[in-house]
């Protein structure tokens, strides 16, 4: 195709995604450099018949001017992302001098919230992927082992929990473990502990979380590996029957090497998933015990009194390269696939 | 796989058949069960005194008078403006899928008749921008939309939920049109036909199941994004998901909980029904990508 007609092709798409995707993560950039003004304090006299006092109150007028001036706030280089809500350098050094044990430091840090966040970030991503792949293998196996008239309903039942939406999955879900509801209840009953719920343990949030995202993410890993079994030969599989290969040898000697591009197709794709997780914390009204990147920025976009633009967009910047570590391996592959093609 | 070969034994059988039912029910349970107590009064599906009431409704016998009771629904349509919720949904959804149709046909159509090197790093390109969280792309939009006061509105929504959606439909398309043969239109381009008219009337009428299975996908992130339309839009153009967590918020009321149950059980059920009438497209969509390659 020339390049000319590719261009008119291609320009309605490019141009959306250069608007919408592209110059969002430079605004971002910009932003993150930025911070909100402070308020503009001014300093009143207030005298009354037993003398006179001097407070200190915020020029309304002056620190709205301000912000409508320059909207953006004022430069803030990288301190935004060094500061106690993201890297937090100062503090962490603080806390290397004043702790008497690594333990302890260890503790102190990830106390910090952008450290937090990605901590469980983290843990969820390592948590969640190889479930899912694990899960999404032995359905795909087991589905594929059912008489093939039957196969349509249990393929729809088995991928629901991956079509709704994450907010409504979680939500069903905190509904039923809720103490007062069906789960949550009959746990209290089993482990005759009135008192248990899942809700306020730090640990037992994590859990819930990562088989929620589990529960979420194994249909979409079951669908791609079920349609690579189709398309596994019969001839090798029947050979290694007469041979006399166990079941769980066929799996590993030729079905497995057989769908393996696919596994690291789907162990990407969720593990680019997973580590944006925001959605289950709201639907689990999680946010007191489990803090992920992506929720940190939301909270700082939906603050009451000023949006917090630079924060968010400072946590952003490192998600972005987060990602960026995440997709670098696989980006380096096809890059040398390609030069190899040439 | 139906060996001739293989037997099973029957204890491999029955564990077989065990797992796939545990499994259902661990998948379709949650929202059978969602389902069942959205038709129950809120001391019914949260019981503080024994969950069997949800079962038995013996809440919802004393409160209504019947065992089972739509008020919920009926209140979170009109009082919760659910109606008005759902409407915004259907014009977001309708036309993100449309425009997105639109521009990732003709683009993942170049793409796929491109030869040079761009068309590749294109790809690469919208493999990364897929990965990007929505959220990190919102809070580059915020800023620069309230700036040029077009924060809240439906339109914005709609072009920045196409924009999202464009490296996935690019790249699922492009997958497609990859299997359809180029002599199909390099004939036509012999013929005499310009590019877009080989592409508008030789390769698209043979393209409809890649293109409705395109349409699948952006209507999925249309009909359940959350955080774009939590976000851009304001109070009165919110759309379903939003609305659902706005109930949620709001506890002042005994029945909100129940408005947001309701609201969950009607917003899911459209979308199921879709999915269980394009089974096949979905499970296609999902595949194309991986399996071709």
């Amino acid at each position: 195709m020339p390049n000319k007609t590719f261009f008119w092709f291609f320009l309605p798409t490019g141009l959306a995604m250069i608007l919408f995707i592209g110059l969002p993560i430079i605004s971002t950039g910009i932003q993150s450099f930025y911070a909100q003004h402070d308020q503009v304090v001014k300093e009143v006299k207030k005298c009354d018949p037993f003398g006179c006092t001097v407070s200190i109150v915020v020029d309304q007028e002056k620190t709205s001017k301000i912000r409508e001036e320059k909207p953006l706030g004022k430069f803030n280089g990288f301190g935004t992302y060094v500061d106690r809500n993201h890297l937090a350098i100062e503090e962490i050094g603080k806390f290397w001098n004043e702790t008497n044990s690594f333990g302890e430091f260890v503790d102190q840090v990830t106390n910090l919230p952008f450290y937090k966040a990605l901590i469980f970030t983290l843990t969820y991503c390592l948590f969640v992927t190889p479930n899912v792949l694990l899960l999404g293998f032995i359905i795909a196996l087991s589905l594929n082992a059912v008489t093939r008239g039957i196969r349509g309903p249990l393929i729809f039942g088995t991928i629901l929990p991956m079509i709704v939406t994450p907010l409504v999955g979680s939500l069903v879900l905190f509904w039923m473990i809720d103490a007062e509801g069906i789960i949550g209840a009959n746990l209290q009953m089993l482990m005759n502990d009135p008192y248990l719920s899942l809700k306020s343990s730090k640990t037992l949030t994590w859990i819930t979380i990562i088989i929620y995202g589990i529960w979420h993410h194994s249909p979409f890993a079951f669908v791609v590996f079920y349609a690579a079994l189709q398309t596994v030969p019969q001839e090798p599989v029947e050979a290694a029957i007469i041979d006399g290969a166990s079941r769980w040898q066929r799996v590993r000697h030729i079905v497995l090497p057989h769908i393996y591009p696919v596994v690291t197709f789907v162990a990407l794709i969720s593990l680019m998933d997973n580590f944006r997780v925001f959605e289950p914390i709201i639907g689990f009204s999680a946010e007191g015990s489990a803090q992920s990147l992506s929720w940190l920025i939301y909270d700082n976009l939906v603050n009451e009194e000023v949006i917090l633009f630079g924060s968010a967009a400072a946590t952003s910047m490192m998600t972005i390269v987060g990602i960026a570590i995440l997709l670098a391996p696989v980006l380096i592959r096809t890059w040398k696939e390609f030069r190899t093609a040439r | 796989m139906e060996y001739g070969l293989d037997k099973r034994s029957n204890a491999l059988k029955i564990f077989n058949t065990t797992f796939i039912i545990v499994w259902l029910l661990v998948a379709c349970f949650p929202f059978i069960w969602t389902f069942w107590g959205s038709f129950k009064v809120r001391a019914d599906f949260f019981s503080r005194a024994d969950w069997w009431y949800a079962i038995t409704a013996f809440n919802t016998l004393l409160e209504t008078g019947g065992k089972f009771t739509t008020d919920a629904y009926s209140q979170a349509w009109t009082e919760g403006e659910f109606w008005k919720a759902s409407r915004n949904t259907v014009i977001v959804t309708f036309f993100v899928v449309t425009i997105s149709l639109f521009l990732g046909t003709l683009g993942a159509y170049a793409l796929s008749r491109s030869t040079r090197n761009y068309a590749f790093w294109i790809l690469i390109a919208a493999l990364i921008f897929r990965a990007m969280p929505h959220i990190t792309l919102v809070s580059g939009y915020l800023f620069p939309f309230f700036q040029l006061q077009i924060w809240g509105i439906l339109p914005t929504t709609i072009v920045v939920l196409v924009a999202i959606n464009q490296p996935f439909t690019l790249w699922l398309l492009y997958s497609f049109f990859k299997t359809v043969p180029k002599e199909l239109d390099e004939s036509a381009l012999i013929d005499g036909c310009s590019y877009f008219q080989a592409f508008r009337h030789i390769i698209m009428p043979v393209m409809w199941p890649g293109v409705i299975t395109a349409g699948l996908f952006s209507l999925m992130l249309a009909y359940n994004d959350f955080t774009v339309t939590a976000l851009l839009l304001n109070q009165e153009n919110h759309t379903m998901v939003p609305k659902i967590q706005s109930y949620l918020g709001t506890n002042q009321h005994e029945g909100n909980l129940m408005w947001a149950v309701s609201a969950v059980v009607s917003a899911t059920a459209p979308l199921f029904m879709l999915v269980m009438f394009f089974q096949r497209q979905v499970i296609s969509g999902l595949t194309a990508g991986a399996v071709k390659g």
